[in-house]
């Protein structure tokens, strides 16, 4: 990794102050740092080099866990379909959020998946907003500057499609090293808490010098691994809203190498809400297996009205992995990724029913045990 | 004794825990300059055409360097001279440095270096063994047993033919030992600058700092004695910072020309092209044994994929055949082994160097044969034990072998017998042994001078100064050199201060690999530390009319044993000794024996004595994934004496941990682009990140034994721990994913991929296990016939010595 490019730096105070910056700003020269722990080892990767950084840390309004009702500096306005449900500014850290008691209480998948990104360390200055908006990652882009050159690049950063469509004999396409007859890059979306947070059902607020708009973080999402969001670029993600718990469970399950950290290469996102042992609804996301999180809507409806007895969810667990279409370009082979997407959605069943899981994470996790449900 | 043999914090604790040691990265010179190096982004090419010329016209560079200025090759085995510092028209793998700018700051020359155009000229590649196998054109290197082989070696101790055909079963297995890297965590980094007094410095993060004056010397065609190199304390080493480099050479060069301080920091991608690490192994063995489990015979074939470079690699390739004998008696054996060049960043030592690919194949099929003889495995090596202070068929002398000792404390530690074979299903036990050596026994270079010489000054206030050429690289070298110094003046190791790895300024040691620090510079130290003692008792008798065999040198006092009160200051006693015979200061140094192999090729092996080690490590398997978990480790470890068992168990710790990477995660692995649309074989992800290695966080519970049966070879009877502990972890995770879902994994890293597709295989009937099939065809010479000692040998090769072109040493 090399040191950083040059940039400008802006420590706005404001949200209304951002916003400006940004709408002022020409197209793609600009770009949000929150915590900066994804986007400044990118710049040294020179996978994204913007002259421009527009910092958040400075904005105290973004920083707050409200309990539904935002916070009364916040410029947007309340939605009555908030209920009590939990306002989440974007810049609150990861350590925060883990160390919030009502998020540990009320959405422990949403904890459980907080808990398992990166490192303490990395937590303490990796945001929410910033975990969202998580660039999508590919073991062909996730490279430095000068192997990226060694392979001639690849249609995410870079790509030399003119000039190689000068050299006789050469592919004239833009090329995606783990496809290469694929039209669209299939970098995969890598945030924790992206499905967990789709799974509660939270929606986020865009908000730009035009105002703000909300919308539900599913949409937020494109399956392509360059345009992954359909944010604008002069948007910026204030604040997540989620649902009240009322009578739902939630855990978060993440398969990676080491337990003590890693991005994820596969997880299962899953909430329920329970009558006695009834599933009344159910969500069911996953991550990492494609450009955006994925939700399983038929493996999820197969719960519905059932009891989660050992075949229902087997069966949910095989209808949740059909969406599941890994590539090779994780760690760990893509077939093995896709045969254990079901167990992996049966861990998390289980657990919403209630199975003891403790040891079955520590096997998994080694020593960072995530308490079950 | 005093210091030896307890507990206690290092010598070099407290500056690295309050983050004072200066590591070379943490050198800043007035003056100072950076420089980055242009590495090829072609895996084999010609180079047609470089030009510079934005890049020298780019504000802040300095200086452009490029393979025109360093004619002259070097390498680190007098035998595998084939390196330049910087490429001279050929490239030879993505990595291969091409070009260097120096700039007046790091982000000034790695923007420089894209500035830089380099035309190539793509030539074909060579991306695993069997290419360069089939294809000798073009050839990789110049040189070399044959188009692009590297080395062959064939060597054969007794008739091995009749000893298969002789035994009641003979087992054949192939294996696979995937490459992997140190990853030390501090990055090579060096400066180099002219001293005032128009010499040249270099400081650098190296394991090796006498190779290194001896590479630079050559390289830069200039008198060894104009040239200091200062081996700065390595941030870990584990044999990746044991050759001498293409940047110290290319930053020394710099320094010289503009005059000013040059600073070279290796970024992380930089150290996986650097590499040096495990060569990737595929080995077949065959062994023949009888129903008791005796062995008869064994032939061990291994094929390395040598990388573009030489390296240690010739030594390398004996290393995979040269311990299989120090652990169970082999009457008669047979060793071939083939390394060749291609595409990709060079192997060479990583701790164990060369040796842990064939012991994971060897504890696996000692496996493997218990269980179709149907003996307990602990039992089936407590047979076959080789015996202590014996030449083995290839003319290794053993020392001391607290092999059965490991075996009985690890077996009772782990509670052995309650749990192999019996635990439920998904979990299981699996036990492996080992062998390391304690210092090779030749040095790199054929030379008669010892492998490490001391130095003590001791001084009329009590202070003492102990100066060796050897380097601390996080093992503790400097820490048992100050304990054996203290141990036998009798005074505190705070007392002491060590001066280490500096070639102006301490004597020669070999440097910090092979496990030879602690035996050899162990030795030299008590050497001189009793010719100091010798001086002071001889004046402190006559002071004290006591005779000098009832001296005591203990508490910071020479006294009488007889009469305790009797005695004086340690500090007063140097002033008598001083008084007497002038400045006190002793020199001591260390040879190893002479070795018993008389064969070309001999000189890989032979050590002053062995260590010995066995594990057991528990496995936690999911029949359903494949998924694998160590939770817990028992080792035991023959360390002959540990001088201080907290770095004692550091290292075997330390080794439990890499070797839990080798066996569960990590490697150094390449993409080879579709070749339709691209040349391009590059590292799969270098970077730490990607590649996987465990945390401390990952670590199990390990139970570490330490057998103390003082070898009379070593300091105080001390042995290696630096990298015989690593050694029986691999085999012994495979061993315990059979015992606990019936599959064998014969290749590392064992995988939850591996272990699900072995447990398919089993369950369609196939054989159960992962591993490789197929052995490539190698044009192997005839064999070396060296009899054994019980044949009459007398350690000379048979007949004409035609099978190994040359002499190596290692
Ligand atoms: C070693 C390592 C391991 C990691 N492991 C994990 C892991 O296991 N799981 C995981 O999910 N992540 C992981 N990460 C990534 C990262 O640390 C987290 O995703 C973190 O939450 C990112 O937040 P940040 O505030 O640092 O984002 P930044 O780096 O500041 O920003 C990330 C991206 O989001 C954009 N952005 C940030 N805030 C906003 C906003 N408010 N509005 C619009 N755009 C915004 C930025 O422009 C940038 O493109 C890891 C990172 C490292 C270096
Ligand atoms: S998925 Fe394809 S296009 Fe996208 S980053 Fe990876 S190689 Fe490049």
């Amino acid at each position: 990794m090399m040191r950083l490019p040059h940039f400008r730096f802006h420590a706005p105070r404001t949200v209304q102050e951002a916003a400006d910056l940004l709408a002022s700003a020409s197209p793609g020269e600009a770009m949000i740092v929150a915590g900066g722990t994804d986007l400044l080892p990118n710049m040294k990767r020179r996978q994204q080099v913007p002259s421009t950084l527009i910092g958040l840390r400075g904005i105290a309004e973004l920083r707050a866990i409200s309990n539904g009702n935002a916070s009364a500096t916040l410029r947007v306005a309340p939605s009555p379909s908030r209920g009590d449900g939990l306002t989440i500014g974007a810049s609150v850290t990861l350590s925060a959020l883990v160390g919030d008691e009502r998020v540990r209480r009320a959405y422990t998948g949403l904890w459980q998946a907080a808990s398992q990104v990166a490192t303490p360390l990395l937590r303490n200055m990796g945001t929410i907003g910033g975990n969202l908006c998580l660039d999508t990652r590919c073991n062909y882009y996730d490279q430095n500057y000068e192997w990226r050159k060694a392979i001639d690049f690849c249609m995410k950063k870079d790509d030399r499609s003119p000039e190689r469509a000068a050299l006789p004999g050469r592919a004239a396409l833009q090329v995606c090293w783990v496809a290469t007859s694929s039209p669209r890059c299939l970098a995969v979306s890598s945030s924790d808490t992206a499905p967990m947070l789709m799974a509660l059902g939270a929606s986020v607020d865009l908000t730009s010098a035009a105002g703000v708009r909300s919308i539900p973080l599913a949409d937020l999402y494109r399956n392509d691994g360059i345009h992954y969001l359909t944010r604008r670029p002069d948007e910026i993600l204030t604040s997540i809203r989620v649902p009240g718990a009322d009578g739902w469970k939630s855990t978060y399950w993440k398969l990676r190498r080491r337990g003590s950290f890693d991005f994820p290469v596969l997880s299962v996102a899953a909430a329920a809400k329970m009558r006695g042992e009834t599933v009344e609804a159910a969500r069911i996301v996953l991550g990492a297996v494609a450009s955006r999180p994925v939700a399983s809507e038929n493996a999820a409806a197969a719960l519905v009205g059932r009891r989660l007895t050992d075949d229902i969810i087997a069966e949910a667990a095989e209808l949740a992995a059909v969406p599941s279409r890994p590539m090779d370009n994780t760690d760990f082979t893509l077939v093995w990724r896709k045969r254990v997407t079901r167990d992996f959605v049966s861990y998390a069943l289980r657990e919403l029913r209630g199975d003891e899981t403790t040891d079955l994470r520590r096997r998994l996790h080694a020593w960072h045990v995530v308490p079950g449900v | 004794m005093n210091i030896i043999g307890k507990p206690r914090r290092r010598v070099d604790g407290r500056a690295k825990a309050t983050g004072q040691t200066k590591f070379a990265d943490d050198i800043m010179l007035p003056r100072m300059v950076h420089c980055k190096l242009l590495r090829s982004t072609a895996p084999h090419a010609r180079i047609v055409r470089i030009d510079a010329a934005r890049a020298r016209a780019h504000p802040g560079v300095l200086l452009i360097l490029d393979g025109r200025d360093f004619p002259i090759p070097y390498g680190i085995l007098p035998v595998s001279q084939d390196e330049h510092a910087l490429a001279v028209d050929r490239v030879r793998f993505v990595g291969d440095p091409v070009a260097a700018v120096i700039a007046r700051d790091e982000l000034t020359a790695f923007e420089a270096l894209d500035l830089i155009d380099v035309e190539y000229e793509p030539l074909r590649t060579f991306a695993a063994p069997e290419d360069s196998l089939q294809h000798d054109d073009p050839r990789i290197h110049e040189y070399g047993d044959r188009g692009n082989i590297h080395k062959l070696v064939s060597l054969e101790f007794g008739d091995v033919g009749r000893a298969l055909a002789d035994a009641d079963k003979v087992f054949e297995d192939t294996f696979f030992y995937q490459g992997n890297t140190h990853l030390p965590i501090e990055q090579h980094a060096a400066v180099a600058a002219k001293d005032p007094d128009g010499k040249l410095v270099l400081w650098s993060s190296t394991q090796t700092p006498h190779y290194v004056h001896r590479a630079l010397a050559k390289a830069l065609d200039m008198p060894a004695a104009h040239i200091r190199v200062v081996a700065t304390p390595n941030g870990g080493g584990f044999g990746g910072k044991s050759d001498p480099f293409n940047h110290e050479i290319v930053i020394a060069k710099a320094a010289w020309l503009l005059d000013r301080p040059v600073k070279i920091c290796l970024t992380r991608e930089e150290v996986f092209y650097c590499h040096r690490g495990r060569h990737p192994v595929l080995m077949r063995m065959k062994t023949g044994v009888n129903d008791d489990g005796t062995i008869t015979g064994m032939e061990v074939q291994t094929v390395l994929d040598g990388g573009a470079y030489g390296s240690y690699g010739v030594a390398s390739t004996f290393y995979t055949g040269a311990l299989q004998t120090v652990t169970y008696h082999i009457p008669a054996y047979r060793f071939q082994g083939c390394r060749v060049f291609t595409n990709k960043p060079p192997c060479g030592p990583k701790r164990g160097h060369g040796t842990p690919q064939s012991r994971f194949g060897q504890e696996i099929q000692l496996d493997k044969i218990a269980d179709a003889l149907g003996l307990d495995p602990a039992d089936l090596r407590l047979r076959i034990v080789e015996k202590p202070e014996t030449l083995t068929a290839n003319y290794l002398r053993l020392g001391t072998i607290g092999l059965a000792e490991c075996i009985r404390r690890v077996t009772r530690a782990a509670d052995w017998s309650s749990k192999h074979r019996r635990l439920p299903f998904g979990r299981g036990v699996g036990l492996a042994c080992s062998s390391y050596l304690s210092g090779a026994g030749l040095p790199i270079y054929w030379n008669d001078m010892p492998h490490s010489g001391v130095q003590l000054k001791l001084d009329r206030s009590g202070g003492v100064t102990a100066f060796c050429g050897a380097t601390e690289i996080g093992q503790g070298s400097d820490d048992v050199l100050v304990a054996c110094v203290a141990e036998v003046l009798g005074i505190d190791p705070i007392d002491i201060r060590a001066v280490t790895g500096d070639t102006d300024l301490t004597p020669v040691d070999l440097g910090s690999y092979s496990s030879r620090v602690t035996l050899m510079m162990g030795n030299a130290a008590i050497q001189a530390a009793e010719r100091a003692r010798d001086l002071l008792a001889d004046s402190v008798s006559r002071k004290l009319a006591v005779p000098k065999d009832r001296l005591v040198f203990a508490d910071r006092r020479v006294f009488d044993t007889e009469n305790p009160s009797v005695g004086i200051a340690f500090a007063e006693a140097v002033q008598l000794a001083e008084a007497a015979f002038g400045t006190i200061g002793t020199t001591g140094s260390y040879t190893p024996p002479r070795s018993a192999a008389r064969f070309k090729g001999g000189g890989v092996g032979p050590s002053p004595t062995y260590s010995y080690s066995a594990a057991i490590v528990e496995v936690d398997v999911d029949p359903a994934t494949g998924w694998i978990h160590v939770p817990r480790v028992w080792i035991a470890h023959d360390i002959g004496r540990a001088l201080n068992p907290t770095l004692v168990r550091g290292q075997v710790e330390g080794s439990v941990y890499m070797a839990l990477g080798e066996a569960l995660m990590e490697e150094q692995i390449f993409r080879r682009l579709p070749p339709r649309l691209s040349h391009a074989l590059v590292h799969k992800f270098p970077s730490i990140l990607e590649y996987k290695s465990p945390t401390t966080m990952d670590m199990p519970e390990v139970f570490t034994e330490l057998i103390e049966e003082p070898d009379p070879r070593g300091p105080f009877g001390a042995k290696e721990v630096g990298q015989g502990p690593l050694l029986p972890v691999m085999p012994a995770v495979a061993n315990a994913v059979f015992d606990a879902v019936g599959v064998r994994i014969d290749e590392v890293p064992t995988t939850p991929e591996k272990i699900l597709k072995a447990l398919e295989a089993k369950a369609a009937g196939k054989p159960a296990r992962y591993g490789p099939s197929h052995f490539p065809d190698v044009p192997w010479p005839e064999p070396l016939q060296v009899p054994p000692p019980w044949e009459g040998g007398d350690g000379k090769a048979r007949g004409p010595e035609r099978a190994t072109p040359q002499v190596i040493q290692s």
